[in-house]
């Protein structure tokens, strides 16, 4: 027990705001306030991987390390798309995934918006349109906002967030 | 040599470009049972089975086996009339040709005579008797998703209850589904359905030219990437006679270690947070994410993506940077010795990882496995150290094994290969070798076949290369290791409790999106 106390009190506190030197860094914590600012604790996110390469998956896990600390905003991943606020989907929609993946939209309640993260959700990225994939998102659920990048950065994934609660009507 | 062993695997074995010894034979049914037979009593694994198309070249279908020995790499090829195409099952003899076996009829048509006909890949997103990889189905053609129910196999008796999780799952993962089948809390049968992702990644490869596809391989499997990119420059780099300088190979194996590191890092804090001990999950995700974003400051990319390019590297390491890199690795060394002594005296996680989804030795050799688990389960094979290139030939890892075969194993692997990756990146960035960050790659003839054979964090990975016309490329097999291991998982569950499910398939925490394609 001790070893782990001591180790807890090594490590310190990671979670941004603490001063870093990287100026990008320290825009999380604005992002974190004004998302809280707009849901509450309430924003409940839905993930589902349409045929992503696990790049965005990646990002999307970062979201919750001590230094993104998604949750310490009042945003989290939730189980079931019956509890969702936010769909957030990665990948080049694979034809197998097409059905689930409007099943999962179908099942959230309203209001729902959707994420698009990476390059593929929001373009078909490098995979594009072929027998196996359908390319962007768009072509298979409405599409609130996009996150670009292969893969996006958490914080670039929060500021996706953010421009999803700008546009939630009044 | 055995007396198994028939003279034309050796008098008839062409070699093929690559960056491990590799070779190739041509071979009708009758020896494509014999090699097969003569492989399995050798101790070879099959690391791959793929088919091509090759009716505008001489009406006939190919299907390849790759079979991974010790000292060298053996690809077997049985060309079949195009009108006739069905060959010689594996499955027998090697479990895991099964699923690949199905993947190429699905693909490609071409039928194994025995075993499993139930489609893997193809899920209703094109129709039956259409097969995609064929050269006559053009690389835009698509059809409407067409619903096609998989037919699980069905589990009764009294007290049996069937589960059913994915293909959308609770957490952040890739999507696959899981059928369950329970008595009580024990599991009595997992079947794993996979193929969710497949993204026609092998006809993609198809359209692109030689000099860019490796930003493709690159996204086979996201947390592979660098191993991914690798096999694919070194596949091109064999065909061409290139030869990257040799602190070009020793960024790349830096890169490589580094995805390594990061996610045994991922890994085993996720482990410990499957077993209840959020600590370990806080601790090494720090971990983890500080080492990414060294990554983005060194390398421009915190997953490495595009890092690997033919010739070399996308950047170079200044030597001002080299000291905090020293500094960083006694950094993560010290932090991870310390959170294995908490890992090891903490009798809640033990208790949860000891005995939890175990894969005997006898077991995994039987099924083939490789990699990381295989390492887990006594399979002592690493291509670092059994067959290295450039710069393993140098420095070459310990190998880190256990025959525990359960959890607790798994981690321990994990752990073992952190602080040895940690190692190698000291000593090269002690002694980093002059020389040019890139060189030029020319364009590779057609017809011709190069591989590319890496460890990766997870296993071997491979790829094999197949050069078009004009630049191009004819066909590109692109091979996981999660294909070997993912039906280790369905035998490492039994007798274990639903309760324990993700933190078993977290141990050995395969690959959808590199199974799949």
């Amino acid at each position: 027990m001790f070893d782990i106390l001591s180790r807890i009190r090594r490590t310190g506190r990671l979670s941004e705001p603490s001063p870093v030197p990287d100026t990008d860094e320290t825009a999380s914590t604005t992002i974190q306030r004004e998302l809280h600012a707009v849901f509450g604790r309430a924003l409940c996110i839905r993930h589902v991987d349409a045929g992503s390469c696990n790049g965005c998956e990646l990002e999307i896990h970062a979201l919750s390390n001590a230094y993104y600390n998604l949750q310490g905003a009042g945003i989290r991943f939730v189980a079931s798309p019956r509890h969702a606020d936010v769909l957030l989907v990665t990948g080049p929609v694979s034809v197998n995934m097409e059905d689930a993946l409007r099943q999962t939209y179908e099942a959230m309640p309203d209001p729902k918006w959707v994420l698009a993260v990476g390059d593929c959700a929001a373009c078909g990225g490098l995979f594009g349109a072929n027998y196996a994939t359908r390319g962007p998102i768009s072509a298979i659920v409405p599409v609130d906002a996009v996150v670009a990048g292969c893969p996006p950065t958490p914080l670039a994934i929060m500021r996706g967030l953010l421009q999803i609660t700008s546009k939630r009507p009044a | 040599m055995n007396p198994m062993w028939p003279d034309f695997l050796d008098t008839e074995c062409v070699a093929v470009p690559s960056n491990v010894a590799a070779c190739r034979v041509q071979v009708d049914a009758a020896r494509w049972c014999e090699a097969a037979e003569a492989m399995r009593e050798a101790g070879a694994d099959l690391l791959s089975l793929w088919g091509s198309d090759d009716s505008d070249r001489d009406q006939c279908l190919r299907v390849h086996a790759a079979y991974l020995l010790r000292d060298r790499l053996v690809v077997v090829e049985h060309a079949m009339p195009a009108d006739q195409p069905i060959y010689p099952s594996l499955a027998t003899r090697f479990p895991a040709a099964g699923r690949l076996q199905r993947a190429t009829y699905d693909l490609l048509g071409i039928r194994a005579d025995a075993g499993d006909t139930r489609p893997w890949l193809r899920h209703g997103g094109w129709p039956e008797g259409v097969f995609p990889l064929r050269r006559d189905v053009a690389a835009t053609q698509t059809w409407p998703v067409t619903s096609s129910p998989y037919p699980f196999v069905p589990v009764s008796g009294d007290g049996v209850h069937e589960m059913t999780a994915g293909p959308v799952h609770a957490g952040t993962i890739e999507p696959g589904r899981f059928q369950l089948a329970v008595v009580g809390e024990k599991v009595l049968r997992l079947e794993v359905r996979l193929g969710y992702t497949h993204k026609g990644i092998a006809k993609r490869f198809e359209a692109l030219a030689q000099r860019d596809a490796h930003r493709l391989a690159a996204h086979i499997c996201g947390d592979s990437t660098v191993a991914f990119s690798w096999a694919y420059c070194a596949a091109l780099e064999s065909i061409t006679a290139t030869t990257p300088s040799p602190r070009a190979c020793v960024l790349r194996a830096l890169a490589l270690e580094r995805e390594r590191i990061a996610n045994h890092l991922g890994d085993l804090g996720g482990l410990a947070n499957d077993a209840g001990f959020a600590f370990g999950q806080t601790q090494f995700s720090s971990l983890k994410e500080q080492l990414l974003r060294h990554n983005a400051e060194l390398f421009g990319q915190r997953y490495l993506f595009d890092y690997v390019v033919p010739g070399g590297v996308a950047r170079d390491l200044s030597a001002r940077v080299l000291p905090g890199m020293l500094e960083e690795i006694a950094a993560v060394e010290r932090a991870v010795g310390d959170l294995r002594r908490i890992y090891a005296r903490h009798e809640g996680l033990q208790d949860r990882f000891l005995g939890a989804g175990r894969l005997t030795p006898a077991q995994a050799a039987a099924l083939g496995a490789i990699g990381l688990a295989g390492r887990a389960s006594g399979v002592a094979r690493d291509l670092r150290v059994d067959q290295p290139w450039s710069p393993y030939d140098q420095s070459t890892p310990a190998l880190a094994t256990s025959t525990e075969g359960d959890v607790a194993a798994r981690v321990q692997v994990r752990f073992e290969e952190t602080l040895e990756s940690l190692r190698l990146c000291r000593q090269w960035l002690q002694a980093l070798p002059a020389g040019e960050r890139v060189c030029d790659v020319p364009v590779a003839p057609a017809g011709q076949l190069g591989i590319g054979l890496i460890e990766g964090w997870r296993g071997p990975v491979m790829l094999a290369l197949e050069t078009g016309p004009a630049g191009g490329i004819r066909r590109c097999r692109a091979h996981d290791p999660s294909w070997q291991n993912w039906p280790l998982l369905e035998v490492a569950i039994l007798g274990n409790i639903v309760a324990d499910f993700p933190l078993i398939n977290k141990s050995f925490n395969l690959s959808y999106s590199g199974h799949d394609g």
